[in-house]
């Protein structure tokens, strides 16, 4: 008989949580803390969605998610989650740029950017000081009109070179582009300039444990394995989901699942108003990813100055659109040196290369074409990082790739989608309760609320509105 | 509560929001934003407080009354005078 990993489960929650990205976890443990009866169900037998490490043989430990986030992870680490989290966050200083157009180094603030737009490419500082307050200024209740390409136009015209430093890193960031609303990109841009970027010292596993402590500790029941199929309504209200036969009630969900799959897939179109319907229909997803996992070995060494975080490309001129081919020309690598895991007595150094891609690039390959293109993948990303890491592929003695395909197993997000939707998905997110009470969305949505700073933000956004709702 | 003892309520929940600052000098008639680092998740927190300590139900509506101490003690006498003090 298969293991029930349902086992224990009681008849009816206060909350159900749905998927434990970043965004449902911070949810189940603020609803847990308040006191509510919540469950939290995962389909895959880890926690922590795309927040995610593997393990291979030999011992190395990949992180997927862990290149870097703003500085704004430490307060909500401490307020949402514990002091424990929040003191592992650390620094990254060593952030690289290399293309044809320009080759540097920053620590990726405000006042080395100021330096270096002022020294390497000429701009007055009344010019750069007036862009950053323009962006720092920006809120979501701005202007949406704007493009983030106009913005740029309006500071720097004429100069992709500018444009190149200023978007490369936010489109790895979250796949945004130059066609997106200018404020999706001040947000977010200005968050990483307040104080540059950080990283969680312990690694994903760490992290995610603390968590799931932390969540224990708050009387959350957590299930693993355990797919949610449907979301039962009844008379415009949230009653039951269902996870293969069995249906446990509750006075409110919180889907952390994919916005579309929730509204089309577990709850039905026909639940809803046209206006909606239509509203969720229009919502475009973001682009998916591809990775390539490397380590080096055991006695190897790479010196700091390697650099952290190395945006790279070969590509002459910067276009959003060439971040997305499958004819790569544009990587960042991840190095994570001994100290990215401190209690690992195997002091491994390990390189992440990632690259934004298409799902339609990858999704109709045949087994072998589909083995064969991730091959490709790994020996070109090979020889690129020679450049950096000399004799790379002497050194490399294991190396992996992840496809859109691989997102799409493991998340079940559309079309394997690595930073959830382009901005006109946060309204519907944000309208779902109004169609169904009790029915809230918590996940990356808007391009503003994704990456693990956003997804864990928004997740407090929607626990206050569920509190609220609960408590009336 | 009277109006001081709801000031003195925000207060201790400030303080427990922006750890570091010093809230002895705040001037009850400016913003907070213009005295002090809060940003919007702040604002929520303050909300969320709110409600688990005393109950206060704040709607999204009705956060801009929460811009300066002033506005803030007069948006929520009505809702905070009934209770006792702590
Ligand atoms: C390659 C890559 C690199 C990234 N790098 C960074 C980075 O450096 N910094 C950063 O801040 N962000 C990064 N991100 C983005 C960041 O990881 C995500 O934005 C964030 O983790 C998403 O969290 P989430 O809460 O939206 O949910 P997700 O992580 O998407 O999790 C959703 C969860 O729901 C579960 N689920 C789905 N359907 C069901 C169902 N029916 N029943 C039960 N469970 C279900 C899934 O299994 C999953 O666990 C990266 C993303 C990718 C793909």
């Amino acid at each position: 008989m298969p293991r029930d990993f349902l086992k224990g489960v009681k008849q009816k929650y206060d909350v159900i949580v749905i998927g434990s990205g970043l965004a449902g976890l911070t949810s189940a443990n603020i609803l847990g803390r308040a006191g509510y009866d919540v469950l939290l169900l995962e389909q895959h037998y880890k926690l922590g969605g795309m927040a995610t490490w593997f393990k291979r043989p030999k011992g190395h430990i990949f992180d997927v998610s862990l290149h870097g986030f703003p500085y704004g992870m430490m307060k909500s680490c401490r307020r949402y989650w514990c002091q424990e989290i929040a003191d592992r966050i650390v620094p990254l200083r060593g952030v690289l740029f290399d293309n044809p157009q320009f080759t540097l180094k920053t620590t990726y603030d405000r006042e080395s950017f100021t330096e270096l737009l002022q020294s390497k490419f000429g701009v007055e500082a009344a010019t750069i000081r007036e862009f950053f307050d323009t962006a720092r200024g920006m809120n979501f209740y701005d202007d949406q009109q704007l493009t983030t390409k106009e913005l740029f136009e309006r500071f720097f015209p004429g100069r992709n070179d500018i444009t190149r430093l200023l978007m490369e890193p936010i489109t790895y960031a979250n796949g945004s582009t130059l066609e997106d609303p200018a404020i999706t990109y001040g947000i977010v841009f200005s968050n990483f300039m307040s104080k540059g970027v950080y990283t969680f010292q312990g690694g994903t596993d760490l992290m995610i444990g603390l968590m799931k402590d932390e969540l224990e500790k708050n009387g959350v029941d957590i299930r693993i394995k355990s797919p949610v199929d449907k979301i039962s309504t009844e008379n415009g209200r949230v009653k039951s989901v269902h996870v293969g036969d069995r249906e446990i009630e509750c006075r409110s969900v919180v889907s952390n699942a994919n916005l579309l799959t929730t509204i089309f897939k577990m709850v039905g179109e026909e639940q809803f108003d046209k206006d909606f319907v239509e509203d969720a229909k229009a919502v475009r997803v973001n682009n998916s990813s591809t990775q390539v996992y490397m380590a080096l070995g055991p006695d190897d060494h790479l010196d700091r100055d390697t650099g952290d975080l190395l945006f790279t490309s070969t590509a002459e001129n910067f276009e959003t659109d060439l971040l997305l081919s499958r004819d790569v020309t544009s990587r960042t690598f991840s190095v994570y040196y001994p100290d990215t895991r401190p209690h690992d007595k195997r002091q491994r150094h390990l390189i992440v290369s990632s690259t934004n891609a298409r799902w339609e690039d990858w999704a109709d390959l045949d087994d072998e074409a589909y083995e064969a293109s991730k091959q490709d993948l790994i020996e070109t990303t090979i020889d690129a990082l020679d450049k950096y890491v000399p004799n790379a592929r002497e050194r490399v003695i294991f190396s992996e790739a992840a496809t859109p395909r691989t997102f799409y197993h493991y998340t079940r997000h559309h079309h394997g989608a690595s930073f959830g939707t382009k901005f006109e998905g946060l309204p519907v997110s944000q309208a779902l309760p109004t169609q169904i009470s009790g029915l809230f969305h918590a996940g990356s949505v808007g391009i503003i609320m994704s990456g693990w700073l956003g997804a864990i933000n928004y997740g407090v956004i929607v626990s206050n509105e569920v509190d609220q709702l609960l408590m009336k | 509560m009277t109006p001081a003892e709801i000031r003195a309520a925000i207060i201790e929940i400030l303080e427990t929001i922006a750890p570091d600052e010093d809230l002895s000098n705040l001037d009850d008639a400016k913003e907070f934003r213009d005295q002090m680092e809060l940003d919007s998740m702040d604002f929520l927190d303050i909300v969320m407080e709110l409600r688990k300590r005393y109950r206060v139900q704040v709607p999204e509506e009705d956060y801009a009354n929460l811009v300066s101490m002033q506005s803030t003690v007069s948006y929520l006498e009505p809702k905070m005078a009934d209770l006792p003090a702590e």
